[in-house]
C-alpha cells in the first residue's frame, strides 16, 4: 500500500463496531506488530497484508477494506491468530467483513470465492450433506469457468471418488436450521 | 472402548479410504465406533464465512445426539470437521447469547461438554499406543514417511488442545509404533491452501507444491495426512504442479490410517490404496 494522507470522520469508526456486532471480535486490540503478515502463507497474493487490512478496519476505511482482495484470499489457516500477541481473531474479523459486504450488497474483489461459498450453502440446503458432483455443477454455472480443473475432475470420476447420486439424510433438519438462522439474524 | 463416530461428508465420498481405513484399524485395536445417525454437515468454511450462528449450530446439532446414544465422546477424523466442532463448542461456552440463539435454532439443548477427539490423539495415547506394536505384521521400517498435520488439527492450540501447534509429534509416534520410519521436516503444519481449491487453484498448487518439495528433500517416500482436504490438494494437484513447475512430483499421499492398516497386514485392496490419483505402488515395494 502506498502512503497517503487520510481524513478520519466520526462515522468511519462504525466499521469496527459493525465487525464486533457480527463476530464478537474487537479489532482495536491490534497494535500493528506485523506478526500476522509475516506468517501468512497467502500474503504474497494479497493486495493488503493482514496487518494493513486490520489497521484499515480500525480506521473505518470502508472503501479500502471493501475493495481489498485480502479477506477473500484468506484460507482461515489460523497461523496468524495463533501467533498474534494481542489475541486478535484475524480470520474471524475477515469473515465478519465478508458477512457485512454480503448484507450491504457490496461487490467482492474475488467473486469466485463467494460463488463457491454460496454454492456450498445451496448444496447443504438441498441435501443436508455435501454432494460434490452437484456442487461442482453449481460452481461452474456461477463462475462460468467450465473448463477449469476438468482434467482433474475426470480423473477423480474415474477413480470413483464421487457419489453419483445425492443422499438426503439430514436434509430436512439442515433446511430447518438454515431457515431459523435467517429468522434469528433478521430479528 | 466405545465412541460415537462422525465421519462427515468427505469421508462418505472423496475421502472414503480414510473412513474405511479408520474402521479397519479401530477394529484391530478393539475400538467400537457408532456412527451418529442422520448426522448433518459441519458447515466447513462456508458456515463461518456466512454466519457465526450457522457455524455454531451445525456442529452443535450433531453433538446434541450423543446423550440419546448414551455416549459422551465423539471421534471426528476429518480435520476440517474436527476444527469446526471444537470452535463451535468453544463459542457456545464463551458466549451466552450465542448459546441461547443456538438452542433456538437447533431446538435441542446445547451439549457443550462432549469430548471431541481426533483419532491421531487416541492412537498416540494409552491404552491404544502400546497395543499398536503387537499388531504389526509387515516390516515397514524401510519406508520413510513425512507426517503432515496441516492447519486445523493443531490451530489454535487453546481451542483444539492438540499436541504442540508448531511442531506436533503425535502422528509420528503412532506411525513409529507401527514400525514405520518418520522424518524430521519443516512444513508439518504449513497450510496447503485448503478451501481455496475450488476458487483459486493456482494458490493451492503453489502452496501444496512447496510442501511436497520439502518432504522430498527430507527424503520422504510418502506423505501421511489426516485430513481429506489436505489429501485432495496434495494428491490430486500433482498434474497441475507438473504444468506449473515442469516436473511431476510423483509423491504418494496416503492417510496415516492406511499405513497403520498396511502395517497390521491388511491388503492394499482392503485399504483402498487404488483410489489415489497419484500412484502409491512404490510403497508396497518397500515392505519387507
Ligand atoms: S499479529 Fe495481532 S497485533 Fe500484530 S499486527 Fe497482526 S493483528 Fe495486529
Ligand atoms: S488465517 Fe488467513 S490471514 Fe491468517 S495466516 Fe491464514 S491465510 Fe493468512
Amino acid at each position: 500500500m502506498t502512503e497517503e494522507i487520510i481524513t478520519l470522520k466520526e462515522k468511519s469508526f462504525k466499521l469496527g463496531e459493525a465487525v464486533a456486532a457480527v463476530s464478537d471480535i474487537d479489532v482495536s486490540f491490534c497494535y500493528q506488530c506485523g506478526k500476522c503478515s509475516t506468517g501468512c502463507p497467502v500474503a504474497y497474493a494479497m493486495d493488503l497484508t493482514p496487518t494493513q487490512l486490520i489497521h484499515a478496519m480500525q480506521l473505518g476505511l470502508h472503501d479500502v477494506v471493501y475493495k481489498s482482495n485480502t479477506m477473500w484470499l484468506c484460507v482461515s489457516c489460523l497461523t496468524c491468530s495463533t501467533r498474534c500477541p494481542q489475541d486478535v481473531d484475524i480470520p474471524g474479523a475477515f469473515d465478519a467483513v465478508k458477512i457485512l459486504m454480503e448484507r450491504n450488497k457490496e461487490t467482492p474483489r474475488e467473486p469466485d470465492v463467494l460463488a463457491v461459498t454460496k454454492s456450498f450453502a445451496q448444496n447443504l440446503r438441498w441435501f443436508g450433506r455435501m454432494y460434490e458432483l452437484g456442487m461442482v455443477g453449481v460452481i461452474k454455472l456461477r463462475t462460468r469457468k467450465f473448463t477449469q480443473d476438468l482434467g482433474m475432475g475426470m480423473k477423480m470420476l474415474k477413480k470413483n471418488k464421487f457419489n453419483l447420486l445425492p443422499g438426503f439424510e439430514g436434509a430436512w433438519e439442515t433446511r430447518k436450521i438454515f431457515r431459523r438462522v435467517k429468522k434469528q439474524e433478521k430479528a | 472402548m466405545k465412541y460415537a463416530y462422525y465421519p462427515g461428508c468427505s469421508l462418505h465420498s472423496t475421502g472414503k479410504e480414510f473412513d474405511v481405513s479408520i474402521r479397519a484399524v479401530c477394529d484391530k485395536l478393539g475400538v467400537e465406533l457408532v456412527e451418529i445417525e442422520n448426522w448433518v454437515c459441519c458447515g466447513a468454511t462456508m458456515g463461518h464465512n456466512l454466519s457465526r450462528l450457522l457455524a455454531a449450530s451445525l456442529p452443535m446439532t450433531n453433538l446434541a445426539r450423543l446423550p440419546e446414544m448414551g455416549l459422551d465422546e465423539v471421534i471426528v477424523p476429518c480435520a476440517e470437521c474436527f476444527s469446526r466442532f471444537k470452535a463451535a463448542q468453544h463459542s457456545v461456552k464463551t458466549d451466552k447469547k450465542l448459546r441461547r440463539d443456538v438452542v433456538e435454532v437447533i431446538h435441542k439443548d446445547c451439549n457443550e461438554d462432549v469430548g471431541i477427539i481426533h483419532p491421531v490423539t487416541i492412537f498416540a495415547e494409552e491404552p491404544l499406543a502400546s497395543r499398536i506394536p503387537g499388531l504389526v505384521k509387515r516390516d515397514l521400517s524401510g519406508l520413510k514417511v513425512a507426517c503432515y498435520y496441516g492447519c486445523l488439527l493443531t490451530r489454535p492450540p487453546k481451542i483444539t488442545g492438540f499436541d504442540v501447534d508448531g511442531y506436533p509429534e503425535s502422528m509420528d509416534r503412532v506411525l513409529r509404533a507401527a514400525g514405520i520410519t518418520t522424518l524430521e521436516w519443516s512444513r508439518k503444519t504449513v497450510c496447503c491452501g485448503g478451501s481455496l481449491a475450488l476458487s483459486k487453484p493456482d494458490i493451492v498448487v503453489n502452496l501444496s507444491h512447496k510442501i511436497i518439495e520439502d518432504a522430498k528433500s527430507a527424503g520422504a517416500d510418502a506423505i501421511a495426512v489426516a485430513c481429506p482436504m489436505c489429501h485432495a490438494n496434495l494428491d490430486a494437484r500433482q498434474d497441475d504442479m507438473e504444468k506449473t513447475f515442469g516436473v511431476h512430483p510423483r509423491m504418494p499421499i496416503v492417510y496415516f490410517t492406511q499405513l497403520m492398516g498396511y502395517s497390521f497386514g491388511l491388503s492394499p485392496e482392503e485399504l483402498l490404496f487404488d483410489r489415489h490419483l497419484t500412484e502409491v505402488d512404490s510403497i508396497f515395494g518397500l515392505a519387507r
